[in-house]
């Protein structure tokens, strides 16, 4: 079931479109600010809200990276993997984050504190390598400086 | 030397906020536009200048707008789209001019918008650009209460909404109809073309997509006029462009120049040159899928028209440096990794072909690949080339490697030959 709160979002948004099902990308976002993740009866609800297919929901959903199908931890750990952060870099520093962790892209610590995936260049390539933990973006990330900016996410 | 994009930026690259942007006449722009000119002569004079698409196309900005209907009656409602999904591997100059400058790319938007007499208009931002995100929010707000956006825009009765709409991930939103597809809601698929979205784009009605540097370029135009939008590239094509550098060099970073500098100039003077025990192989001269230029190349101005005939293109004039430390066959499987996972699947030959292009280029790397897959390799650069797909994401992928290739075939040999990676230990 959706909120009444979610439900409210979602309908604002409906407003600003000329038909319900322009909305799905946006409901989506609003479940997942709430929930963490994007569950099957979320979809499902969604999808008799704006009158479409779930289906449809789904498609959406599963074609975006930042909506989450299943459930991440309480921080997202996202590490360019794209090319002139490779040149800088970046996978030493993988490696360690993995090792530290016990992870790999794609993997939720046991302790429900961090999951790790790769993201595309972010736009920092002068930078490199580059790292993003929830909103906020790390540069020059090396070996030696990673312990430190972790100790901010508990 | 002139910097129209990069003038008002404060030394600190601390954001503008509106008052100092209107002391410094950023807005003057929009009044005159407003105030004097009519939609067909903004056009004109866009045209005039020669401003060349900045999100790696090269066309014209005037003529794309030119395809507009003028028939209000038989369309009330068009829409301008800025493209600020900036996710071109080796590409961060958008970026900078929304995080330093943001009420000049707004102005822009405004005048771009009258000139197809748009009333509505949106920023496609990506997701990752948190700083953008916060500092575009704050200036359009400023923008609205000071009357430059909203109804009747300084008593001239146009009338413009701006949204700011942020993503949900995928490179492929980048590409103009996949943008117009998310912004509806849906999969970011690309669309058949034609129609383009001049004539049916978001919702069906003509729509503009016009990317973050070549919008900011505009309300200098009109402040300047075309001629000394012209006179002030090296080679005509019109204006200065951001170039920048990412890779093993001393000073990575970007800067202002007159469209047609030279990778000699960028690379030595601006960026430091090589890093101490770096030597120079290659570069991709407008991000990922752009084809490699070598040292043979230094010295051909980097623009659109200059590029072509040396195989490649500018593309987004970020510059990727290949160095002596780095393999290239490693270096374009990270390439192929990226265009096969971003890849919408839609169309086939990408759908398929890229994926079986990054195992062989990833059995190369390894030592197992055998000199067959050179062959296939290059059949790929063929079958997922223009025309054969659905939009220019797969022949970009392709763009790097024909040329990458070419030019280090003796590296993938020694890969094949001594069944290891050279630059491995
Ligand atoms: C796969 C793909 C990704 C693209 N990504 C971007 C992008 O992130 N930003 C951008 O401005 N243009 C991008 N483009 C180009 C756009 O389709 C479009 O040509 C451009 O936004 C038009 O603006 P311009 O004429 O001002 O350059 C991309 C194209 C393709 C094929
Ligand atoms: S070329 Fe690739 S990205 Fe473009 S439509 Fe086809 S599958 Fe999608
Ligand atoms: S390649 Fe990593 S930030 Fe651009």
């Amino acid at each position: 079931m959706l909120t009444e709160q979610e439900k409210k979002e979602i309908e604002e948004e409906v407003k600003h479109y000329p038909y319900p099902g322009v909305a799905c990308l946006d409901a989506l976002k609003i479940v997942q600010a709430h929930r963490g993740w994007v569950a099957d009866d979320a979809v499902r609800d969604i999808a008799d809200l704006l009158d479409i297919s779930s289906e449809k929901v789904d498609g959406v959903a599963t074609f975006y990276t930042r909506i989450y199908r299943k459930p991440v931890g309480r921080h997202v750990i996202l590490i360019c993997d794209s090319i002139s952060c490779m040149i800088m870099g970046y996978e030493p520093v993988y490696k360690h984050i993995s090792a530290k962790l016990g992870i790999h892209f794609g993997e939720t610590t046991a302790d429900n504190r961090f999951t790790l995936l790769p993201i595309t260049c972010l736009g920092n390539c002068d930078q490199a390598p580059a790292m993003m933990i929830d909103n906020d973006l790390f540069n020059m990330i090396t070996i030696e400086n990673i312990d430190q900016i972790f100790e901010k996410y508990e | 030397m002139e910097k129209p994009l990069t003038k008002h930026i404060k030394p600190d690259g601390s954001q503008l906020n509106l008052k100092n942007f209107v002391q410094d006449g950023g807005y003057e722009p929009v009044r005159k536009v407003l105030k004097g000119m009519s939609p067909a002569e903004v056009i004109d004079v866009v045209v005039a200048s020669n401003l060349l698409g900045r999100g790696g196309g090269g066309f014209s900005a005037g003529k794309k707008w030119s395809f507009v209907t003028t028939d209000k009656e038989r369309e009330p409602s068009r829409y301008l789209i800025c493209n600020a999904d900036e996710m071109e591997p080796g590409t961060f100059k958008d970026r900078m001019l929304m995080e330093e400058n943001p009420h000049q790319l707004i102005a822009g938007m405004i005048i771009s918008s009258y000139a197809i007499q748009a009333d509505k208009s949106y920023i496609f931002l990506r997701w990752a650009y948190k700083k953008s995100e916060t500092v575009l929010r704050k200036a359009i707000a400023e923008a609205y209460e000071a009357g430059f956006l909203g109804k009747n825009i300084l008593g001239s009765g146009y009338d413009l909404e701006l949204y700011l709409h942020t993503s949900a991930g995928r490179y492929i939103c980048g590409e103009e109809t996949g943008l117009i597809n998310s912004l509806e809601g849906k999969r970011a698929t690309p669309r058949d073309k034609p129609p383009f979205p001049a004539i049916s784009g978001l919702f069906g009605k003509p729509t503009v997509v016009n990317n973050v540097e070549t919008l900011s370029c505009v309300p200098h135009i009109i402040e300047n006029g075309a001629d000394w939008f012209r006179s002030i590239s090296l080679t005509g094509e019109g204006g200065t462009k951001l170039y920048g550098v990412s890779g093993r060099v001393k000073n990575p970073g970007i800067w202002e120049l007159p469209l047609g500098a030279t990778m000699r100039e960028i690379i030595e003077q601006h960026a430091g040159g090589m890093m101490d025990g770096y030597k120079f192989r290659g570069a991709l001269p407008g991000g990922a899928s752009t084809d490699f230029i070598i040292e043979e190349h230094m010295d051909i101005p980097l623009d659109f028209a200059s590029l072509v005939p040396v195989g490649s293109r500018l593309g987004t004039g970020t510059l990727i440096i290949l160095d002596d430390k780095t393999c290239p066959v490693a270096f374009l499987h990270n390439l192929e990794k990226f265009f096969a996972k971003e890849s919408c699947g839609w169309c086939t030959p990408c759908r398929e072909g890229l994926p079986w292009v990054e195992k062989i280029l990833e059995s190369i790397e390894n030592g197992t690949g055998k000199e067959k897959d050179i062959e296939t390799l290059k059949f790929h650069t063929w079958y997922c080339g223009p025309g054969h797909t659905f939009c220019a994401h797969a022949p970009g992928a392709m763009e790097p490697l024909q040329s990458g290739l070419k030019y280090f075939h003796d590296d993938f040999m020694q890969h094949i030959n001594e069944k290891h990676c050279p630059w491995r230990s």
